[in-house]
């Protein structure tokens, strides 16, 4: 078997069933695993809430280890609305010429980098790096900050073995407090300041709120990038003659993402906490229990994605949840389409081959089910056009 | 070559020409405010939903049941609902008028 394939664990149970149970810090999950009932229950907000209690709705729960509230992921609407318009547009950003300038000079450096290199860890030398720099400028902040998030590592925000340990986070709650601090001293053009200078309801949004945002942003959207540009280069290694059809027939790119997206699906579930007692593929939601929209089962359905275990770089009609569905779909996937857009163009025309040398799978465990969502290690060597 | 017209949510009309490729795709290009995009037209998104004029459906033609089971769960769609990256540019479609639709 090939190191890019990611077998859908799901398969039998998700055809059988629809549904599976997953045990968790005594809060156990419904995991929903068709494409049909992860769409309708990701649509239904009123009933399948994302405002519980903090930490709640991921999976493993982290009620226990933070109580700090998740903006805009973490409320309902209304709220949510007015919360998600106040970050929208900044979110938009990577639309703009000039954005994508920056992270085309911070991943041109970096693939230029890695070539005369030759032999990389792709995890630490180049995914981490390119995630981290290309946060500076969704940030607007100092190309400088990336150092700093690079030292701390791929584990920051949990503890790897033990789901209970919350002392990591603490790490980026102190980053924080620290730089909204200095916004609030010195405002300047980052996304601190935009924040801290934002109207929430006839009044400022609140530090706390401010965090929670911040948190958001660098929580989500760090794992999640840096398995999609590991696995993406998983992929091309294996697969040498994707690399040359990519650079032939670059109009196929994005829908070539969209499909990556799709077949890697980085975050496997989110919850949400049944406010009422109801019903989700016959299994009997009770009220205050919790469900989770399983993308990554969604995302191999066959009853929607023809030969859904394989990669068709081509594929025309992909109705994938890899960035979620409805209200709370995610708020970083222009910048992370933008990012895998500029890495696809530049990386098929400087590199010719690359060879996958070792590797150690990441491997997520849910109860019954493990699934892979990527690589702890990908060591890798590049071959320069 | 076809003339398609776009309203959009502040009730602007923008007429642009095409010979090909989606709708989507054209007002895309050229910065028709409302109409994203995002998953570059492969009906994941619905961030290219319009609404087409009620007397120019039949040059529209009739959606797919991926792109109906989308709309289906967009609570600004109606029958007049389409994702214009469904809609591929021909002569058929000149003087087409669509309004773009609200976003969930
Ligand atoms: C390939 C990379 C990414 C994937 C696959 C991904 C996936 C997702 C998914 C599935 C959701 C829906 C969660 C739910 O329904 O509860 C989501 C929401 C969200 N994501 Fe991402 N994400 C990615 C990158 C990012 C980045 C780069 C950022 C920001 C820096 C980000 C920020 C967010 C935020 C703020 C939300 C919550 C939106 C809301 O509740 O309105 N994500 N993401
Ligand atoms: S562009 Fe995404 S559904 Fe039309």
């Amino acid at each position: 078997m090939k190191k890019s394939t990611f077998q859908d664990p799901f398969e039998v149970i998700r055809t059988e069933k629809g549904h599976t149970e997953m045990n968790d810090q005594d809060d156990p999950v419904t995991m929903i695993l068709r494409h049909k009932d992860v769409r309708k229950t990701a649509h239904n907000w009123k009933t399948f809430q994302s405002g519980a209690e903090p930490g709640r709705i991921v999976v493993p729960s982290e009620v226990n280890i933070r109580d700090i509230r998740q903006i805009p992921f973490e409320v309902d609407p209304p709220q949510h609305k007015d919360y998600r318009s106040i970050v929208e547009p900044w979110f938009k950003r990577p639309r703009e010429p000039e954005y994508q300038n920056k992270l085309k000079s911070i991943i041109d450096n970096l693939i230029d980098e890695t070539i005369s290199k030759g032999e990389v860890e792709v995890v630490h030398d180049f995914s981490l790096p390119l995630q981290s720099r290309a946060l500076t400028v969704l940030l607007n902040t100092p190309f400088e900050e990336a150092e700093t998030w690079i030292s701390w590592g791929t584990h920051v925000f949990r503890s790897e073995d033990d789901p209970l340990d919350g002392s990591k986070a603490n790490i980026l709650y102190d980053y924080l407090d620290k730089k909204i601090a200095e916004a609030k001293e010195n405002p300047v053009e980052d996304l601190y300041s935009v924040l801290l200078n934002s109207e929430f309801e006839g009044r400022k949004l609140t530090e706390e709120e401010v965090k929670g945002v911040m948190v958001l942003t660098f929580a989500g959207g760090r794992d999640t990038v840096i398995n999609m540009v590991t696995n993406t280069i998983a992929y091309l290694a294996d697969y040498r003659e994707s690399i040359e059809r990519l650079r032939n027939e670059p109009e196929i790119i994005e829908t070539a993402i969209e499909e990556l997206i799709r077949y890697f699906t980085p975050l496997t579930q989110m919850g949400r906490v049944v406010t009422h007692d109801s019903r989700v593929c016959g299994h009997n939601a009770k009220k205050d229990t919790r469900v989770s929209l399983c993308w990554a089962s969604a995302n191999r359905d066959a009853t929607v994605f023809e030969n859904p275990n394989e990669i068709i770089l081509d594929r025309k009609i992909n109705p994938h949840v890899g960035f979620g569905f409805g209200v709370h779909n995610c708020l970083g996937a222009t910048h992370a389409r933008t990012i895998m857009k500029i890495l696809l163009e530049i990386l098929v025309n400087k590199v010719q081959s690359m060879e996958i040398l070792d590797c150690i799978e990441n491997i997520e465990n849910l109860d019954s089910i493990k699934r892979k969502v990527g690589f702890q290690k990908l060591k890798v060597r590049f071959s320069k056009r | 070559m076809a003339k398609i017209n776009y309203v959009t949510l502040d009730n602007k009309k923008i007429t642009l020409e095409g010979n090909s490729g989606s709708l989507m795709k054209l007002a895309k290009d050229n910065g028709v405010k409302g109409i994203d995009g995002e998953c570059g037209g492969v009906c994941s998104c619905a961030t290219c939903h319009v609404h087409v004029n009620p007397e120019h459906m039949d040059k529209a033609g009739e959606a797919s049941e991926f792109e109906k089971d989308l709309l289906e769960l967009n609570d600004h769609s109606n029958e007049y609902s389409r994702l214009c990256c469904q809609i591929q540019i021909s002569d058929d479609l000149d003087g087409i008028e669509l309004k773009v639709a609200e976003r969930d």
